[in-house]
């Protein structure tokens, strides 16, 4: 690990939270800050979860630990409880926080191998993973320079309930932005991973409580727990007298970033969870999926727990 | 960095690296080299420990950022007074070569007192952080379900 010097002053990034994605990557010298200012401090006033009539919000430095066993987040936010739970494993989650959770690096092996040509790592170096393995890599959303997945549970979760979040910046600004609008696509810059700016910082997500009343995030991967997922949707909605009346389902494992299908949400609007709506719904989710030659089973998986999420969200 | 620090009840008070991990700093310089280095990267949970009393990866925690008192394998039993978990990984066989049972303890005592070491399941999933290469995996969760009822009749 290269060296680097820490303090705790407010308002210098990079920030160093519950350190296990960041540690790892240092200690494998995929990143290698001079500087960093270390949070744990932080845990004083970002550890908490307040609810109020219209949303709860939750400090960005609780663990996901902590915001899983949470009573309110078990009886009303399910897909947030269960993509935490199926998320990592339980010394992981005592220690991760969730903003620093939402934030977590691909898992791409091109971009934790220092010796792979990496766009993400080392930007105009070239991209490794295309043609390479590409299994456990994105078929929505790539760019010719870069296919690295987004490899996270929770945030899926939080653009399908609507999240949203609360950033300062090194000025002591505040502005608030939804989860959704977090995570940028690669495009030709893949290693501007967020619309952060420098400096700022998450301090608190908000969900809110009015909005949906069914929730569920459906995980598939290669084991049954500690694995990324190979699949992922999660489902938020609102029903009266079983029609759809406000819907979003966001896949993830599968894309660059957390991946909201529209056509699909809207295609349900108006409409009864049956059979048909939903073989529809999921075609839709896929309907833009550019997989290469290794990757054509994805898509029949992406629909597949896309159907599996809606056919169980209701129960 | 200047870093004070309890580790099994004592204090100590150092001068660190900022890049010296809380696994490192036990094993390398308060020599408790109970706590297993495996994989170094937050996979295998050789090198879980407590801190407050809640299981975390000791390779991923840099230890000037450490929050907490820490408890090590050396902090909750003894050769002449083992705990009643380690008893039982002894009673059960619950190992090969052995290296994997410190991070295994560890996990194991958290999984009993928070609760989470009902059906045999939730054990296994609570315990899914643990990887054993010699696949002592059954032997584990019998000793975990006979540690879980001594601890509970002791209670």
């Amino acid at each position: 690990m290269k060296p680097f010097t820490m303090t705790n002053n407010a308002g210098e990034g990079p920030f160093l939270a519950g350190g296990t994605t960041l540690v790892d990557l240092m200690k494998l010298n995929v990143v290698q800050p001079d500087h960093l200012t270390d949070l744990s401090a932080r845990r004083a006033d970002l550890d908490y979860i307040h609810a109020d009539e219209k949303a709860v919000r939750v400090g960005a430095m609780t663990t996901m630990a902590d915001l899983a066993a949470n009573l309110l987040i078990k009886t009303e936010f399910k897909a947030v409880e269960s993509a935490l739970l199926q998320a990592a494993s339980p010394q992981i989650r005592n220690m991760a926080t969730i903003a620093g959770n939402i934030l977590q690096r691909t898992r791409c092996s091109y971009f934790r191998d220092v010796h792979s040509p990496c766009n993400k790592r080392e930007p105009g170096s070239g991209c490794s993973a295309i043609g390479g393995d590409t299994r456990s890599l994105a078929i929505l959303g790539q760019s010719p320079h870069c296919i690295a997945n987004y490899p996270g549970d929770l945030a899926i979760a939080l653009v399908a309930l609507d999240a949203e979040l609360s950033v300062r910046s090194s000025d002591g600004s505040v502005r608030d932005m939804h989860v959704d609008a977090l995570h940028r696509l690669p495009g030709d810059t893949p290693h501007l991973e967020t619309t952060l700016l420098p400096g700022e910082l998450i301090e608190a997500i908000s969900l809110p409580r009015d909005r949906f009343d069914h929730s569920i995030y459906y995980k598939v991967r290669d084991r049954s727990s500690y694995a990324f997922a190979l699949a992922s949707c999660a489902v938020a909605l609102r029903l009266e007298e079983g029609v759809i009346q406000d819907i979003r389902i966001v896949l993830g494992g599968l894309a660059t970033r957390p991946w909201r299908c529209v056509h699909a949400e809207d295609s349900l609007l108006g409409k009864h969870l049956e059979i048909e709506a939903i073989e529809r719904a999921a075609r839709l989710c896929l309907e833009d999926a550019t997989p290469d030659q290794k990757q054509k089973a994805k898509v029949e998986l992406g629909r597949r727990t896309v159907m599996k999420a809606l056919l169980s969200v209701l129960k | 960095m200047k870093k004070t620090l309890s580790v099994n009840g004592v204090i100590h008070e150092m001068e660190l690296d900022p890049r010296t991990t809380l696994l490192d700093l036990l094993r390398e310089t308060l020599d408790l080299t109970g706590t297993k280095k495996g994989c170094d990267h937050g996979q295998c949970g050789a090198c879980t420990v407590h801190v407050d009393g809640k299981a975390v990866l000791s390779c991923l925690q840099l230890a000037a950022t450490l929050d907490g008192n820490v408890t090590t394998i050396e902090g909750i039993g003894t050769e002449d007074a083992p705990h009643p978990i380690q008893e039982a990984f002894l009673k059960h066989d619950a190992y090969q070569c052995g290296f994997c049972t410190p991070g295994q303890i560890m996990s194991a005592l958290s999984c009993i007192n928070e609760g989470n070491a009902g059906a045999s399941e939730e054990i296994k999933r609570t315990m899914s952080g643990n990887l054993c290469r010699c696949a002592a995996y059954k032997n584990i969760l019998a000793a975990i379900e006979s540690a879980r009822d001594v601890m509970e009749a002791q209670k």
